[in-house]
């Protein structure tokens, strides 16, 4: 018998994978690509998703090539996406109507002050269990459907189709079939959480065409056939990205957690088929819904700004060459010598939701040299990361004993210390740190009987590293303080127009 | 000339002028001075770009000599970065083998561990990341040994009675290291304890470090106290999965 394999497309903000794995879990091969990013303004950030498509295109066959396999050893392809990334496109050509925009674009910042004001805006944030917030997706739609002339009344022929990226890839991958998933769905403001479909009045309320909308499926299901990139396998899962890396590390107990450290960081804690609401600052999320069966939610802090930050080091700063080089910056001293970078770039996300908020550099004085500043950095995630768990433990009456971890950013030595040290809880990687990949291989090869239960998927986890918090209280607390004084600074940078 | 290589030539050329230069020069600019196809350069640029010897400025395009150039004498590939390119290929190779992972690189004569991953068997176990072991002692040792031109230290610590200590047998063990491709430390450096490991080559072949994973030796060897064929096979090819992901040729 041959052996046969589960293939996950990952479609991050920064890159796209496409990874073959084993029964076991194991990853077997990975194809990846960044795709470019585009910065028209400042605060706007962009994708083209015909450049993201031909990516996913080019990878499949070298996925497949690399792990010396063929279509026919594929049992099903599953989809992890960067999550609220609002692609518009012609039903008829299928050409992506200007570039797709992206989650940590705030452009509709503006927009979303107004909606707010609105008669209605309470009933909308009710149904969706979600703040109106320049992160999600439905005011972005509305930005695109008030800036492109004509398109307004394009959406309402039904000549135009709005998706997340799952869905411009499911488009694509089957030729036609315009669908999402409940997780994706979930981060819209258009979702009701309560019917796990679309909102009548939230639609009204936007004034965003039904024709426009894809259908809203379960997760984990079999999607359709892939005609394209995967001919003739089956589309078994789709989820977003987090969601996606919950599942892969196999959190569906109620209570268990994860945080993956990529782009942005997102920490989400099951909280099993009931939704929770915070009152501390986290979003009530679908987490995942396995076919009929009720779905699944989670408490999440989501964290704008993270791996990005080392990125804009790179990048924009030219400091350093590569991503893993700001560990080696780091290093060449022993402390942040009273320094602290606050990176609102897209104002605050979770606990604050500040979208007036812009990023500080604080403690600046002639002692500071570049590895200071790197050392600002990695604790700039360190200490979000500390900020979304207290709101966690506060809303859940819990409190965390580990923190499990995934993403990019994970081999970052100096980091996950950081980030024990700050929380005083051990940090754990599993041995699998493309968690969102094989979140998306499980929650597929589940659709098709590869794998047969959840238990089954639990005995793949294993701990391959750990990091034990080392760090004197009194520390600890000075620097949450100085910490917690340099977010301060950030408020209020963007004052009403 | 007999047996020279044009290329090379050229882009030899091509450093002594950004070298002797004021400043960045652009294309055009090295391409009329050379009297070479604007073609010709640009490839050899960004040849040279890519093993870090020259680099480009993002606003004008021009070029200049690259760090890696002043930094020949030291590994050209950041630790941290050779973490994060190899972490993808050693959680697989914990998880096929059953065994401890670990990824060294050689400082100040001797193995720095850049990487580690535990056993995958939920015990209790330290990340040993920045530790040093002694290079004539471990199979990543002797790996990073084999592929270098400098000469092991003259005396050689013992730290079992299998510890190869003699100059003349370390020199033949390194031998059979690059002939074999692959190198074991059986009981060498801990009692009860083998391992297995292989190169990681970067561009051009060059040897940048060297994976392995070790245990129990009961588990690592087979009766005869040789390390099992299976487990060599894996670590050989999750070694070749990270060349590749370095940009190494494959072999
Ligand atoms: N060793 C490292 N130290 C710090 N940050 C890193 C390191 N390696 C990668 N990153 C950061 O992690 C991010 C990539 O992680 P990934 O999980 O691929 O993100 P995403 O899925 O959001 O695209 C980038 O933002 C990069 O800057
Ligand atoms: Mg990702």
């Amino acid at each position: 018998m041959t052996e046969r394999y589960v293939v996950a497309i990952d479609q991050g903000t920064t890159s796209t994978r496409c990874i073959v794995f084993d029964r076991r879990g194991q990853l077997v091969s990975l194809a990846q690509q960044e795709h470019k990013q585009f910065y028209p303004k400042p605060g706007w950030v962009e994708h083209d998703a015909a450049e993201i498509w031909r990516n996913v295109e080019r990878l499949a066959p070298q996925a497949l090539r690399r792990a010396g396999i063929t279509l026919d050893q594929v049992a099903a392809v599953g989809i992890a996406n960067q999550r609220e990334t609002t692609v518009l496109w012609d039903r008829r050509t299928g050409a992506p109507i200007g570039r797709a925009l992206v989650w940590q674009d705030t452009r509709t910042d503006s927009l979303v002050n107004r909606l707010l004001t609105r008669p209605g805006a309470d009933v909308v944030q009710q149904r969706a269990a979600l703040p109106l917030s320049t992160y999600f997706a439905g005011p972005r739609l509305r930005w695109m459907l008030d800036h492109t002339p004509g398109l307004q009344e394009r959406a309402e022929r039904g000549e135009v189709l709005f998706g997340t990226m799952e869905t411009w890839l499911i488009w694509n991958l089957t030729g036609g079939l315009h669908v999402t998933d409940v997780t994706n769905a979930s981060r819209t403001n258009l979702l009701d959480v309560h019917t796990l479909d679309w909102s009548p009045e939230s639609l009204r309320f936007f004034g965003i065409p039904r024709a426009m909308l894809p259908e809203v499926r379960p997760s984990v299901a079999v999607f359709g056939t892939a005609a394209a990139a995967f001919p003739g396998v089956r589309i078994g899962a789709a989820l977003g990205d987090q969601q996606a890396a919950l599942f892969g590390q196999t959190c569906f107990i109620p209570g268990e957690a994860k945080c993956t450290y990529g782009t942005g960081s997102f920490l989400l804690l099951n909280t099993g088929t009931e939704l929770v609401r915070s009152d501390n600052g986290l979003l009530s999320t679908v987490a995942y819904q396995v076919g009929g069966a009720p779905a699944h939610f989670a408490l999440e802090g989501s964290i704008a700004i993270t791996g990005s930050l080392v990125q804009w080091f790179r990048d924009q700063l030219e400091l350093i060459a590569s991503a893993p080089e700001i560990e080696t910056l780091a290093r060449t001293v022993a402390d942040n010598g009273g320094c602290y970078i606050v990176p609102a770039f897209s104002g605050l996300y979770a606990p604050h939701w500040r979208s007036e908020a812009r990023g500080v550099i604080v403690g600046l004085t002639s002692y500071i040299t570049k590895g200071h500043l790197a050392r600002a950095v990695l604790e700039a995630t360190a200490w979000q990361t500390r900020e979304v768990v207290d709101a966690m433990n506060a809303d859940s009456g819990l409190t965390l004993r580990t923190l499990k971890v995934d993403g990019g950013m994970t081999a970052d030595n100096l980091l996950m210390q950081s980030v024990a040290d700050v929380l005083d809880v051990p940090v754990v990687r599993p041995l699998a740190a493309e968690t969102v990949s094989l979140g998306a291989a499980y929650a597929a090869g589940l659709a098709v009987g590869y794998w047969p239960d959840l238990e089954d998927l639990r005995r793949n986890w294993h701990r391959a590293g750990q990091w034990l918090p080392a760090m004197d209280p009194a520390r600890r607390e000075t620097e949450y303080g100085n910490w917690r004084r340099a977010v301060e600074r950030t408020f209020d940078w963007i004052q009403p127009a | 000339m007999p047996g020279t290589v044009q290329s090379i030539e050229r882009a030899a050329a091509i450093l002594r002028m950004l070298a002797g230069g004021p400043g960045r020069l652009g294309l055009a600019e090295i391409a009329r001075s050379l009297d070479l196809a604007k073609g010709t350069v640009h490839g050899i640029l960004r040849t040279l770009q890519h093993v870090g010897f020259v680099e480009q400025d993002r606003g004008s395009g021009h070029y200049q000599l690259g760090a890696a150039l002043l930094h020949l004498g030291t590994s050209y590939l950041d630790i941290n970065e050779l973490r994060s390119r190899s972490i993808n290929w050693a959680d697989p190779l914990a998880a096929r083998s059953g065994e401890a992972v670990r990824i060294g690189t050689v400082l100040e004569g001797r193995v720095l561990v850049v990487h580690h991953v535990f056993r995958p068997d939920d015990t209790f176990q330290t990340l040993d990341i920045g530790t040093l072991l002694p290079l004539h002692a471990t199979a990543l040792g002797k790996v990073l040994l084999a592929y270098r031109a400098e000469r092991p230290a003259a005396d050689l610590d013992r730290y079992t009675h299998r510890t190869v200590v003699a100059a003349k047998e370390l020199a033949a063990e390194l031998e059979r290291v690059r002939e074999a491709g692959w190198g074991a430390d059986v009981e060498e450096y801990t009692v009860g304890e083998a391992a297995v490991a292989a190169p990681i080559r970067g561009y051009g072949g060059l040897v940048v470090g060297a994976i392995g994973v070790s245990g129990l030796v009961e588990r690592i060897c087979d009766s005869r106290y040789r390390p099992q064929p299976k487990l060599v096979g894996y670590v050989r090819d999750a070694a070749r999965a990270v060349s590749r992901d370095l940009g190494a040729a494959r072999r």
